[in-house]
Protein backbone atom coordinates (compact mmCIF):
# COMPACT_ATOMS: atom_id res chain seq x y z
CA UNK A 1 0.00 0.00 0.00
CA UNK A 2 2.63 2.25 1.21
CA UNK A 3 4.84 1.46 -2.10
CA UNK A 4 1.59 2.35 -4.61
CA UNK A 5 1.15 5.49 -2.42
CA UNK A 6 4.68 6.59 -2.98
CA UNK A 7 4.93 5.47 -6.81
CA UNK A 8 1.35 7.86 -6.98
CA UNK A 9 2.99 10.49 -4.90
CA UNK A 10 6.33 10.63 -7.28
CA UNK A 11 3.82 10.98 -10.24
CA UNK A 12 1.59 13.03 -9.08
CA UNK A 13 4.34 15.74 -8.09
CA UNK A 14 5.93 15.32 -12.17
CA UNK A 15 3.08 16.59 -13.39
CA UNK A 16 3.52 19.60 -11.47
CA UNK A 17 7.16 19.89 -11.81
CA UNK A 18 7.00 21.50 -15.16
CA UNK A 19 4.37 24.02 -16.84
CA UNK A 20 2.96 21.36 -18.57
CA UNK A 21 0.06 20.69 -15.84
CA UNK A 22 -0.61 24.41 -15.87
CA UNK A 23 -1.04 24.65 -19.30
CA UNK A 24 -3.09 21.76 -18.91
CA UNK A 25 -5.75 23.13 -16.54
CA UNK A 26 -5.75 26.41 -18.02
CA UNK A 27 -6.80 24.83 -21.63
CA UNK A 28 -9.35 22.61 -20.07
CA UNK A 29 -10.95 25.89 -18.23
CA UNK A 30 -10.89 28.43 -21.54
CA UNK A 31 -12.47 25.12 -23.83
CA UNK A 32 -14.59 23.83 -21.25
CA UNK A 33 -16.35 27.78 -20.49
CA UNK A 34 -16.18 28.13 -24.03
CA UNK A 35 -18.17 25.52 -25.02
CA UNK A 36 -20.79 25.52 -22.09
CA UNK A 37 -21.00 29.15 -22.79
CA UNK A 38 -20.95 29.69 -26.68
CA UNK A 39 -22.07 26.53 -28.03
CA UNK A 40 -23.75 24.95 -25.59
CA UNK A 41 -26.17 28.28 -24.83
CA UNK A 42 -25.90 28.05 -21.06
CA UNK A 43 -27.80 31.29 -20.95
CA UNK A 44 -30.34 31.29 -24.01
CA UNK A 45 -31.73 27.94 -23.13
CA UNK A 46 -33.11 29.20 -19.80
CA UNK A 47 -32.55 26.25 -17.81
CA UNK A 48 -30.48 25.96 -14.46
CA UNK A 49 -28.26 22.92 -15.03
CA UNK A 50 -25.01 21.77 -16.16
CA UNK A 51 -26.60 19.93 -19.71
CA UNK A 52 -24.50 21.87 -21.90
CA UNK A 53 -21.56 21.48 -19.61
CA UNK A 54 -21.55 17.72 -19.02
CA UNK A 55 -22.34 17.63 -23.12
CA UNK A 56 -19.68 18.67 -24.44
CA UNK A 57 -16.94 17.22 -21.94
CA UNK A 58 -16.16 13.70 -23.79
CA UNK A 59 -14.81 15.24 -26.96
CA UNK A 60 -12.98 17.45 -24.62
CA UNK A 61 -11.35 14.48 -22.46
CA UNK A 62 -10.92 12.81 -26.04
CA UNK A 63 -7.96 15.04 -26.58
CA UNK A 64 -7.19 16.52 -23.31
CA UNK A 65 -7.00 13.58 -21.34
CA UNK A 66 -4.67 11.11 -23.59
CA UNK A 67 -2.43 13.81 -23.10
CA UNK A 68 -1.92 13.27 -19.64
CA UNK A 69 -2.21 9.88 -19.89
CA UNK A 70 0.24 9.61 -22.53
CA UNK A 71 3.65 10.09 -20.90
CA UNK A 72 2.99 7.62 -17.66
CA UNK A 73 4.88 4.85 -19.50
CA UNK A 74 6.09 5.53 -22.42
CA UNK A 75 8.57 8.27 -20.81
CA UNK A 76 10.17 5.03 -18.42
CA UNK A 77 10.48 3.78 -21.67
CA UNK A 78 12.16 6.31 -23.10
CA UNK A 79 14.30 7.32 -20.06
CA UNK A 80 14.74 4.04 -18.56
CA UNK A 81 13.82 4.71 -15.32
CA UNK A 82 11.17 1.77 -16.10
CA UNK A 83 13.64 -0.57 -15.01
CA UNK A 84 14.82 1.43 -12.11
CA UNK A 85 10.93 1.64 -10.85
CA UNK A 86 10.41 -1.94 -11.30
CA UNK A 87 13.37 -3.07 -9.51
CA UNK A 88 11.82 -0.84 -6.50
CA UNK A 89 10.39 -3.52 -4.27
CA UNK A 90 7.17 -2.66 -5.34
CA UNK A 91 4.62 -5.30 -7.96
CA UNK A 92 3.44 -4.35 -11.00
CA UNK A 93 -0.27 -4.05 -9.60
CA UNK A 94 1.55 -0.69 -6.87
CA UNK A 95 3.02 0.59 -10.14
CA UNK A 96 -0.13 0.72 -12.30
CA UNK A 97 -2.17 1.82 -10.15
CA UNK A 98 -0.31 4.79 -8.71
CA UNK A 99 0.47 6.18 -11.49
CA UNK A 100 -2.70 5.85 -12.80
CA UNK A 101 -4.58 7.30 -9.84
CA UNK A 102 -1.91 10.28 -9.61
CA UNK A 103 -3.50 11.07 -13.60
CA UNK A 104 -6.63 10.44 -12.35
CA UNK A 105 -5.88 12.86 -9.53
CA UNK A 106 -4.36 15.31 -11.48
CA UNK A 107 -7.90 15.51 -14.16
CA UNK A 108 -10.28 15.40 -11.18
CA UNK A 109 -8.13 18.79 -9.73
CA UNK A 110 -8.94 20.15 -13.61
CA UNK A 111 -12.32 19.26 -13.39
CA UNK A 112 -13.01 20.36 -10.10
CA UNK A 113 -12.06 23.61 -11.07
CA UNK A 114 -14.74 24.20 -13.23
CA UNK A 115 -16.57 24.94 -10.22
CA UNK A 116 -17.30 28.53 -11.12
CA UNK A 117 -19.87 27.67 -14.16
CA UNK A 118 -21.68 25.69 -11.03
CA UNK A 119 -21.30 28.26 -8.79
CA UNK A 120 -23.36 30.47 -12.19
CA UNK A 121 -25.91 28.15 -12.40
CA UNK A 122 -26.47 28.59 -8.93
CA UNK A 123 -26.44 32.42 -8.95
CA UNK A 124 -28.88 32.16 -11.79
CA UNK A 125 -31.67 29.94 -10.44
CA UNK A 126 -32.14 26.81 -8.42
CA UNK A 127 -30.65 23.71 -10.27
CA UNK A 128 -30.76 20.28 -9.09
CA UNK A 129 -27.29 19.95 -7.02
CA UNK A 130 -27.52 16.12 -6.33
CA UNK A 131 -28.14 15.87 -10.54
CA UNK A 132 -25.00 17.88 -11.00
CA UNK A 133 -23.16 16.24 -8.40
CA UNK A 134 -23.84 12.48 -10.33
CA UNK A 135 -22.85 14.65 -13.79
CA UNK A 136 -19.41 15.76 -12.24
CA UNK A 137 -18.98 11.81 -10.78
CA UNK A 138 -19.73 10.68 -14.14
CA UNK A 139 -17.36 12.74 -15.81
CA UNK A 140 -14.94 11.57 -13.35
CA UNK A 141 -15.53 8.10 -13.91
CA UNK A 142 -15.19 8.59 -17.99
CA UNK A 143 -12.21 10.35 -17.68
CA UNK A 144 -10.82 7.65 -15.83
CA UNK A 145 -11.89 5.09 -18.66
CA UNK A 146 -9.81 7.76 -21.24
CA UNK A 147 -6.85 7.33 -18.62
CA UNK A 148 -6.84 3.51 -17.92
CA UNK A 149 -6.87 3.02 -21.94
CA UNK A 150 -4.04 5.80 -22.07
CA UNK A 151 -2.04 4.07 -19.57
CA UNK A 152 -2.24 0.69 -21.56
CA UNK A 153 -1.63 1.94 -24.50
CA UNK A 154 1.35 4.19 -23.30
CA UNK A 155 2.85 0.91 -21.86
CA UNK A 156 3.10 -0.41 -25.28
CA UNK A 157 5.60 2.46 -26.86
CA UNK A 158 8.80 3.90 -26.09
CA UNK A 159 7.30 7.23 -27.99
CA UNK A 160 4.76 9.44 -26.75
CA UNK A 161 3.33 10.81 -29.74
CA UNK A 162 2.43 7.29 -30.73
CA UNK A 163 0.73 6.98 -27.23
CA UNK A 164 -0.94 9.92 -27.55
CA UNK A 165 -2.53 8.69 -31.26
CA UNK A 166 -3.34 5.33 -30.61
CA UNK A 167 -5.48 7.04 -27.21
CA UNK A 168 -7.08 9.16 -28.96
CA UNK A 169 -8.27 6.91 -31.96
CA UNK A 170 -9.48 3.88 -29.61
CA UNK A 171 -11.00 6.44 -27.05
CA UNK A 172 -13.12 7.52 -30.41
CA UNK A 173 -13.99 4.43 -31.14
CA UNK A 174 -15.29 3.88 -27.30
CA UNK A 175 -17.56 7.00 -27.31
CA UNK A 176 -18.56 6.62 -30.74
CA UNK A 177 -19.24 2.60 -30.40
CA UNK A 178 -23.31 3.13 -30.44
CA UNK A 179 -23.19 5.18 -33.57
CA UNK A 180 -23.85 3.73 -37.32
CA UNK A 181 -20.23 5.28 -37.97
CA UNK A 182 -18.85 2.35 -36.20
CA UNK A 183 -21.08 0.04 -35.93
CA UNK A 184 -21.62 -0.08 -39.56
CA UNK A 185 -18.36 -0.85 -40.01
CA UNK A 186 -18.06 -3.68 -37.72
CA UNK A 187 -21.51 -4.79 -39.08
CA UNK A 188 -20.02 -6.00 -42.06
CA UNK A 189 -18.20 -8.41 -40.77
CA UNK A 190 -19.68 -9.40 -37.69
CA UNK A 191 -23.27 -11.25 -36.12
CA UNK A 192 -25.53 -8.92 -34.85
CA UNK A 193 -24.94 -10.25 -31.40
CA UNK A 194 -21.43 -8.86 -31.12
CA UNK A 195 -22.23 -5.89 -33.06
CA UNK A 196 -24.87 -5.53 -30.44
CA UNK A 197 -22.31 -6.41 -27.90
CA UNK A 198 -19.95 -3.71 -28.96
CA UNK A 199 -23.01 -1.07 -29.42
CA UNK A 200 -23.17 -1.41 -25.44
CA UNK A 201 -19.78 -0.46 -24.75
CA UNK A 202 -20.07 3.24 -25.58
CA UNK A 203 -19.11 5.78 -23.66
CA UNK A 204 -21.41 8.36 -24.72
CA UNK A 205 -24.39 6.53 -24.59
CA UNK A 206 -23.44 5.62 -20.62
CA UNK A 207 -22.67 8.83 -19.56
CA UNK A 208 -25.32 11.00 -21.33
CA UNK A 209 -27.40 8.80 -18.47
CA UNK A 210 -25.30 9.67 -16.13
CA UNK A 211 -25.00 13.34 -16.51
CA UNK A 212 -28.22 13.85 -16.36
CA UNK A 213 -28.32 13.36 -13.20
CA UNK A 214 -29.53 9.50 -13.19
CA UNK A 215 -27.19 7.17 -11.19
CA UNK A 216 -27.58 4.23 -12.56
CA UNK A 217 -25.32 1.25 -10.62
CA UNK A 218 -24.77 -0.44 -14.58
CA UNK A 219 -23.43 2.41 -15.16
CA UNK A 220 -21.05 2.76 -12.94
CA UNK A 221 -20.08 -0.65 -12.87
CA UNK A 222 -19.79 -0.49 -16.39
CA UNK A 223 -17.19 2.73 -15.91
CA UNK A 224 -15.33 0.52 -13.47
CA UNK A 225 -15.11 -2.19 -15.27
CA UNK A 226 -13.44 -0.54 -18.35
CA UNK A 227 -11.26 0.91 -15.67
CA UNK A 228 -9.97 -2.06 -14.34
CA UNK A 229 -9.82 -4.27 -17.63
CA UNK A 230 -7.46 -1.53 -19.27
CA UNK A 231 -5.54 -1.35 -16.12
CA UNK A 232 -5.23 -5.10 -16.13
CA UNK A 233 -3.96 -5.33 -19.96
CA UNK A 234 -1.27 -2.43 -19.29
CA UNK A 235 -0.23 -4.50 -16.67
CA UNK A 236 0.25 -7.16 -18.76
CA UNK A 237 1.49 -5.95 -21.72
CA UNK A 238 4.30 -4.17 -19.32
CA UNK A 239 5.19 -7.99 -18.16
CA UNK A 240 5.49 -8.60 -21.77
CA UNK A 241 6.84 -6.84 -23.24
CA UNK A 242 9.79 -5.15 -20.63
CA UNK A 243 12.70 -6.20 -22.27
CA UNK A 244 11.75 -3.66 -25.70
CA UNK B 1 24.55 -13.87 -1.44
CA UNK B 2 23.87 -14.46 -5.04
CA UNK B 3 23.20 -18.00 -6.43
CA UNK B 4 22.36 -18.68 -9.97
CA UNK B 5 21.22 -22.31 -11.58
CA UNK B 6 21.62 -22.53 -15.52
CA UNK B 7 19.85 -18.70 -15.76
CA UNK B 8 18.59 -18.69 -19.26
CA UNK B 9 16.77 -15.53 -20.87
CA UNK B 10 15.63 -15.62 -24.88
CA UNK B 11 14.93 -12.53 -27.13
CA UNK B 12 12.39 -14.45 -29.28
CA UNK B 13 14.70 -16.77 -30.91
CA UNK B 14 17.97 -14.79 -29.84
CA UNK B 15 19.72 -16.47 -27.04
CA UNK B 16 21.18 -13.52 -24.63
CA UNK B 17 22.02 -15.49 -21.72
CA UNK B 18 22.62 -19.05 -22.32
CA UNK B 19 22.91 -21.26 -19.17
CA UNK B 20 25.00 -19.10 -16.71
CA UNK B 21 25.52 -20.53 -13.04
CA UNK B 22 27.72 -19.35 -10.57
CA UNK B 23 27.10 -18.14 -7.08
CA UNK B 24 29.01 -15.30 -5.05
CA UNK B 25 29.65 -15.02 -1.36
CA UNK B 26 29.89 -11.91 0.91
CA UNK B 27 32.93 -10.32 0.75
CA UNK B 28 33.36 -10.75 -2.95
CA UNK B 29 33.38 -8.11 -5.74
CA UNK B 30 33.05 -10.28 -8.71
CA UNK B 31 33.79 -8.02 -12.07
CA UNK B 32 31.73 -8.98 -14.90
CA UNK B 33 33.61 -8.59 -18.37
CA UNK B 34 32.73 -9.37 -21.50
CA UNK B 35 32.30 -7.92 -25.03
CA UNK B 36 29.44 -5.77 -25.90
CA UNK B 37 25.88 -8.08 -26.31
CA UNK B 38 27.44 -10.65 -24.38
CA UNK B 39 25.11 -10.86 -22.20
CA UNK B 40 26.28 -9.04 -19.00
CA UNK B 41 23.39 -6.34 -18.89
CA UNK B 42 20.50 -9.17 -19.53
CA UNK B 43 22.38 -10.96 -16.33
CA UNK B 44 22.08 -8.32 -14.53
CA UNK B 45 18.68 -7.39 -15.34
CA UNK B 46 17.82 -10.88 -14.19
CA UNK B 47 19.63 -10.49 -10.86
CA UNK B 48 17.33 -7.47 -10.35
CA UNK B 49 14.18 -9.09 -10.77
CA UNK B 50 13.71 -6.72 -14.08
CA UNK B 51 13.50 -9.53 -16.03
CA UNK B 52 12.27 -12.57 -16.03
CA UNK B 53 14.26 -15.72 -16.61
CA UNK B 54 13.68 -17.94 -19.83
CA UNK B 55 14.90 -20.86 -17.55
CA UNK B 56 17.17 -21.32 -14.85
CA UNK B 57 16.94 -19.83 -11.46
CA UNK B 58 18.66 -17.17 -9.55
CA UNK B 59 18.77 -16.26 -5.87
CA UNK B 60 19.55 -13.08 -3.75
CA UNK B 61 20.04 -13.85 -0.38
CA UNK B 62 18.10 -16.97 -0.81
CA UNK B 63 15.08 -15.25 -2.36
CA UNK B 64 14.28 -16.59 -5.81
CA UNK B 65 13.80 -13.59 -8.15
CA UNK B 66 10.99 -15.23 -9.56
CA UNK B 67 8.95 -16.20 -6.82
CA UNK B 68 9.55 -14.01 -4.07
CA UNK B 69 10.33 -10.76 -5.86
CA UNK B 70 9.88 -8.30 -3.36
CA UNK B 71 11.97 -9.75 -0.61
CA UNK B 72 14.89 -10.23 -3.29
CA UNK B 73 14.32 -6.22 -4.43
CA UNK B 74 14.93 -5.15 -0.89
CA UNK B 75 17.99 -6.95 -0.48
CA UNK B 76 19.67 -5.45 -3.27
CA UNK B 77 20.40 -2.28 -4.70
CA UNK B 78 20.79 -1.56 -8.04
CA UNK B 79 22.27 0.59 -10.51
CA UNK B 80 20.66 -0.20 -13.95
CA UNK B 81 22.97 0.76 -17.29
CA UNK B 82 23.56 4.12 -18.08
CA UNK B 83 21.70 5.41 -14.34
CA UNK B 84 18.31 5.99 -15.19
CA UNK B 85 16.69 8.46 -12.82
CA UNK B 86 13.50 11.15 -13.09
CA UNK B 87 15.05 14.26 -14.38
CA UNK B 88 12.30 16.63 -13.67
CA UNK B 89 13.06 16.22 -10.08
CA UNK B 90 15.68 17.68 -7.62
CA UNK B 91 18.51 15.56 -6.22
CA UNK B 92 16.89 15.52 -2.85
CA UNK B 93 13.39 14.67 -3.96
CA UNK B 94 14.81 11.53 -6.07
CA UNK B 95 16.50 10.37 -3.05
CA UNK B 96 13.09 10.75 -0.81
CA UNK B 97 11.25 8.99 -3.15
CA UNK B 98 13.49 6.21 -3.02
CA UNK B 99 13.90 5.97 0.91
CA UNK B 100 10.20 6.04 0.57
CA UNK B 101 9.72 3.03 -2.17
CA UNK B 102 12.43 1.26 0.53
CA UNK B 103 10.45 1.78 2.98
CA UNK B 104 13.52 3.11 5.40
CA UNK B 105 11.92 3.92 8.44
CA UNK B 106 11.56 7.70 9.21
CA UNK B 107 13.57 8.00 12.02
CA UNK B 108 16.97 6.30 9.88
CA UNK B 109 15.90 8.14 6.86
CA UNK B 110 17.40 11.40 7.89
CA UNK B 111 20.59 9.46 8.30
CA UNK B 112 21.19 7.70 5.87
CA UNK B 113 20.42 10.56 3.17
CA UNK B 114 22.77 12.26 5.10
CA UNK B 115 25.39 9.58 4.70
CA UNK B 116 25.30 8.64 1.07
CA UNK B 117 24.77 12.45 0.20
CA UNK B 118 27.65 13.06 2.31
CA UNK B 119 29.83 9.53 0.94
CA UNK B 120 29.16 10.93 -2.66
CA UNK B 121 29.13 14.34 -2.66
CA UNK B 122 26.23 15.48 -3.34
CA UNK B 123 25.36 18.68 -1.38
CA UNK B 124 26.48 21.40 -3.85
CA UNK B 125 23.83 19.84 -6.08
CA UNK B 126 21.31 18.81 -3.97
CA UNK B 127 18.17 21.40 -4.62
CA UNK B 128 19.11 20.96 -8.60
CA UNK B 129 17.06 19.06 -10.99
CA UNK B 130 18.33 16.39 -12.29
CA UNK B 131 18.07 16.95 -15.83
CA UNK B 132 20.66 19.69 -15.30
CA UNK B 133 23.85 17.35 -13.78
CA UNK B 134 26.99 16.59 -15.09
CA UNK B 135 27.16 12.99 -16.24
CA UNK B 136 29.28 12.73 -13.39
CA UNK B 137 26.88 13.74 -11.15
CA UNK B 138 24.06 11.89 -12.19
CA UNK B 139 25.93 8.68 -12.39
CA UNK B 140 26.48 9.47 -8.59
CA UNK B 141 23.13 9.84 -7.83
CA UNK B 142 22.12 6.59 -9.25
CA UNK B 143 25.10 5.15 -7.10
CA UNK B 144 23.31 7.25 -4.00
CA UNK B 145 19.92 5.72 -4.90
CA UNK B 146 21.59 1.86 -5.25
CA UNK B 147 23.19 2.16 -1.81
CA UNK B 148 21.00 4.59 0.33
CA UNK B 149 19.28 1.37 2.02
CA UNK B 150 22.29 -0.26 2.92
CA UNK B 151 21.80 -3.22 1.26
CA UNK B 152 23.32 -6.56 1.59
CA UNK B 153 23.63 -7.30 -2.32
CA UNK B 154 24.98 -4.42 -4.77
CA UNK B 155 24.37 -4.85 -8.95
CA UNK B 156 26.04 -2.35 -10.43
CA UNK B 157 26.27 -2.03 -14.33
CA UNK B 158 28.75 0.04 -15.93
CA UNK B 159 29.67 1.78 -12.35
CA UNK B 160 32.02 4.43 -13.93
CA UNK B 161 31.22 4.55 -17.86
CA UNK B 162 31.86 8.45 -18.44
CA UNK B 163 33.20 9.69 -15.56
CA UNK B 164 36.51 11.09 -15.77
CA UNK B 165 39.45 9.36 -14.21
CA UNK B 166 38.91 11.23 -10.95
CA UNK B 167 35.66 10.26 -10.43
CA UNK B 168 36.20 6.81 -11.10
CA UNK B 169 38.59 6.92 -8.40
CA UNK B 170 36.37 8.14 -6.11
CA UNK B 171 33.80 5.47 -6.91
CA UNK B 172 36.09 2.30 -6.85
CA UNK B 173 37.15 3.83 -3.61
CA UNK B 174 33.56 3.87 -2.66
CA UNK B 175 33.00 0.24 -4.16
CA UNK B 176 36.25 -0.86 -1.59
CA UNK B 177 34.97 0.77 1.25
CA UNK B 178 31.83 -1.30 0.39
CA UNK B 179 33.09 -4.42 -0.32
CA UNK B 180 34.10 -6.27 3.29
CA UNK B 181 30.72 -7.29 4.00
CA UNK B 182 28.42 -7.21 1.07
CA UNK B 183 28.36 -9.25 -2.20
CA UNK B 184 28.68 -6.78 -5.35
CA UNK B 185 29.03 -7.70 -8.56
CA UNK B 186 29.86 -5.17 -11.32
CA UNK B 187 29.84 -4.87 -14.94
CA UNK B 188 32.57 -3.03 -16.46
CA UNK B 189 34.86 -2.71 -20.11
CA UNK B 190 37.87 -1.53 -18.50
CA UNK B 191 40.48 -3.86 -17.24
CA UNK B 192 42.08 -1.73 -15.36
CA UNK B 193 38.72 -1.44 -12.89
CA UNK B 194 38.80 -5.51 -12.40
CA UNK B 195 42.69 -4.67 -10.52
CA UNK B 196 41.16 -1.50 -8.85
CA UNK B 197 37.76 -3.09 -7.15
CA UNK B 198 37.54 -7.20 -8.19
CA UNK B 199 38.68 -10.23 -6.58
CA UNK B 200 36.73 -12.17 -9.13
CA UNK B 201 36.19 -11.91 -12.45
CA UNK B 202 33.66 -13.86 -14.46
CA UNK B 203 33.90 -13.46 -18.14
CA UNK B 204 31.28 -14.29 -20.69
CA UNK B 205 30.69 -13.93 -24.55
CA UNK B 206 27.58 -14.82 -26.36
CA UNK B 207 25.79 -15.29 -23.37
CA UNK B 208 27.90 -18.51 -22.01
CA UNK B 209 30.50 -18.51 -19.17
CA UNK B 210 33.85 -18.93 -20.19
CA UNK B 211 36.14 -18.09 -17.46
CA UNK B 212 35.94 -17.81 -13.65
CA UNK B 213 38.90 -16.95 -11.69
CA UNK B 214 40.87 -14.14 -9.31
CA UNK B 215 42.37 -11.35 -11.51
CA UNK B 216 45.94 -12.51 -10.72
CA UNK B 217 45.03 -16.36 -11.99
CA UNK B 218 43.85 -14.82 -15.23
CA UNK B 219 46.85 -12.64 -15.65
CA UNK B 220 48.54 -16.08 -15.08
CA UNK B 221 47.49 -17.31 -18.26
CA UNK B 222 48.92 -14.42 -20.59
CA UNK B 223 51.68 -15.33 -22.33
CA UNK B 224 52.95 -12.32 -20.61
CA UNK B 225 52.80 -13.70 -17.03
CA UNK B 226 56.34 -13.91 -15.67
CA UNK B 227 58.26 -12.19 -19.04
CA UNK B 228 60.81 -9.87 -18.32
CA UNK B 229 60.63 -6.65 -20.90
CA UNK B 230 63.20 -3.68 -20.67
CA UNK B 231 64.73 -0.92 -22.82
CA UNK B 232 68.08 -0.93 -23.60
CA UNK B 233 70.49 1.56 -25.24
CA UNK B 234 71.83 -0.85 -27.90
CA UNK B 235 69.21 -4.19 -28.28
CA UNK B 236 70.10 -5.95 -31.23
CA UNK B 237 73.22 -7.27 -29.35
CA UNK B 238 71.30 -8.21 -26.13
CA UNK B 239 68.66 -9.84 -28.09
CA UNK B 240 70.75 -12.91 -29.49
CA UNK B 241 72.50 -13.39 -26.40
CA UNK B 242 69.23 -13.60 -24.76
CA UNK B 243 67.98 -16.04 -26.85
CA UNK B 244 70.64 -17.89 -26.53
CA UNK B 245 69.59 -18.76 -22.45
CA UNK B 246 68.30 -21.94 -22.00
CA UNK B 247 65.23 -20.87 -19.55
CA UNK B 248 64.31 -18.59 -22.60
CA UNK B 249 61.83 -19.85 -24.71
CA UNK B 250 61.78 -16.75 -27.03
CA UNK B 251 62.32 -12.90 -27.39
CA UNK B 252 60.47 -10.26 -28.97
CA UNK B 253 61.18 -6.85 -30.19
CA UNK B 254 58.48 -3.95 -30.25
CA UNK B 255 59.49 -2.32 -34.05
CA UNK B 256 58.01 1.07 -32.44
CA UNK B 257 60.16 2.05 -29.35
CA UNK B 258 62.42 -1.18 -29.75
CA UNK B 259 61.60 -2.54 -26.08
CA UNK B 260 62.54 -5.93 -26.13
CA UNK B 261 60.30 -8.44 -23.88
CA UNK B 262 61.73 -11.91 -23.02
CA UNK B 263 59.60 -14.84 -22.53
CA UNK B 264 59.90 -17.51 -20.17
CA UNK B 265 59.94 -21.37 -20.94
CA UNK B 266 57.01 -22.95 -18.87
CA UNK B 267 56.97 -22.51 -15.43
CA UNK B 268 60.04 -20.89 -15.31
CA UNK B 269 61.96 -18.16 -13.45
CA UNK B 270 63.48 -16.17 -15.31
CA UNK B 271 64.65 -12.37 -13.97
CA UNK B 272 67.52 -13.11 -12.02
CA UNK B 273 69.31 -14.63 -15.31
CA UNK B 274 68.38 -11.86 -17.39
CA UNK B 275 69.70 -9.04 -15.19
CA UNK B 276 73.23 -11.59 -14.98
CA UNK B 277 73.25 -11.90 -18.63
CA UNK B 278 72.54 -7.68 -18.99
CA UNK B 279 75.03 -6.81 -16.51
CA UNK B 280 77.88 -9.43 -18.22
CA UNK B 281 77.11 -8.60 -21.50
CA UNK B 282 77.77 -5.37 -20.12
CA UNK B 283 73.95 -3.80 -21.92
CA UNK B 284 73.30 -0.65 -20.62
CA UNK B 285 69.13 -0.86 -19.43
CA UNK B 286 67.19 2.30 -19.01
CA UNK B 287 64.10 0.21 -17.07
CA UNK B 288 63.06 -3.63 -16.45
CA UNK B 289 60.08 -4.68 -15.41
CA UNK B 290 58.65 -7.80 -14.56
CA UNK B 291 55.54 -8.81 -16.60
CA UNK B 292 52.41 -10.22 -14.34
CA UNK B 293 50.38 -10.83 -17.54
CA UNK B 294 48.17 -8.66 -19.61
CA UNK B 295 44.54 -8.77 -18.84
CA UNK B 296 43.58 -7.00 -21.87
CA UNK B 297 45.80 -10.12 -23.55
CA UNK B 298 43.94 -12.99 -22.33
CA UNK B 299 40.60 -11.27 -22.36
CA UNK B 300 40.78 -11.50 -26.29
CA UNK B 301 42.06 -14.90 -26.66
CA UNK B 302 38.97 -16.00 -24.26
CA UNK B 303 36.11 -13.78 -25.99
CA UNK B 304 37.25 -14.90 -29.39
CA UNK B 305 39.08 -17.87 -29.09
CA UNK B 306 37.77 -21.63 -29.93
CA UNK B 307 35.96 -21.77 -26.74
CA UNK B 308 33.85 -18.33 -27.35
CA UNK B 309 33.51 -19.65 -31.20
CA UNK B 310 31.87 -22.90 -29.90
CA UNK B 311 29.71 -20.53 -27.65
CA UNK B 312 28.12 -19.17 -30.63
Amino acid sequence: MSAMFGVFRREFASYFATPVAYVFIVIFLLLSGALTFYMGDFYERGQADLQPFFQFQPWLYLFLVPAVAMRLWAEERKSGTIELLLTLPVTMTQAVLGKFLAAWAFVAIALALTFPIWLTANYLGQPDNGAILAGYLGSLLMAGAFLAIGSCLSATTRSQIVAFILTVTTCFLFLLAGFPLVLNFFRSFLPQALVDGIASLSFLAHFAAIAKGVLDLRDLLFFALVIGFWLYAGALLLDLKKAD
Amino acid sequence: MIETDNLTRLYGDIVAVAGISFRVEPGQVLGFLGPNGAGKSTTMKMLAGFLAPSAGSAKVCGHDVETEPLAAKRTLGYLPEGAPSYGEMSVREFLQFIVRMRRIDPEQRRRRLHEVIGRLQLERVLEQPIDTLSKGFKRRVGLAQAIVHDPKVLILDEPTDGLDPNQKHEVRGLINAMARERTIVISTHLLEEVHAVCNRVVIIAHGRLLADATPAELEARSRYHGAVSFSAVSSLAAREALERLPVVESVEVDPLDGRITVFPRQGRQILGDVQALLAAQGIRITEIQLERGRLDEVFRRITTGPAAEAAA
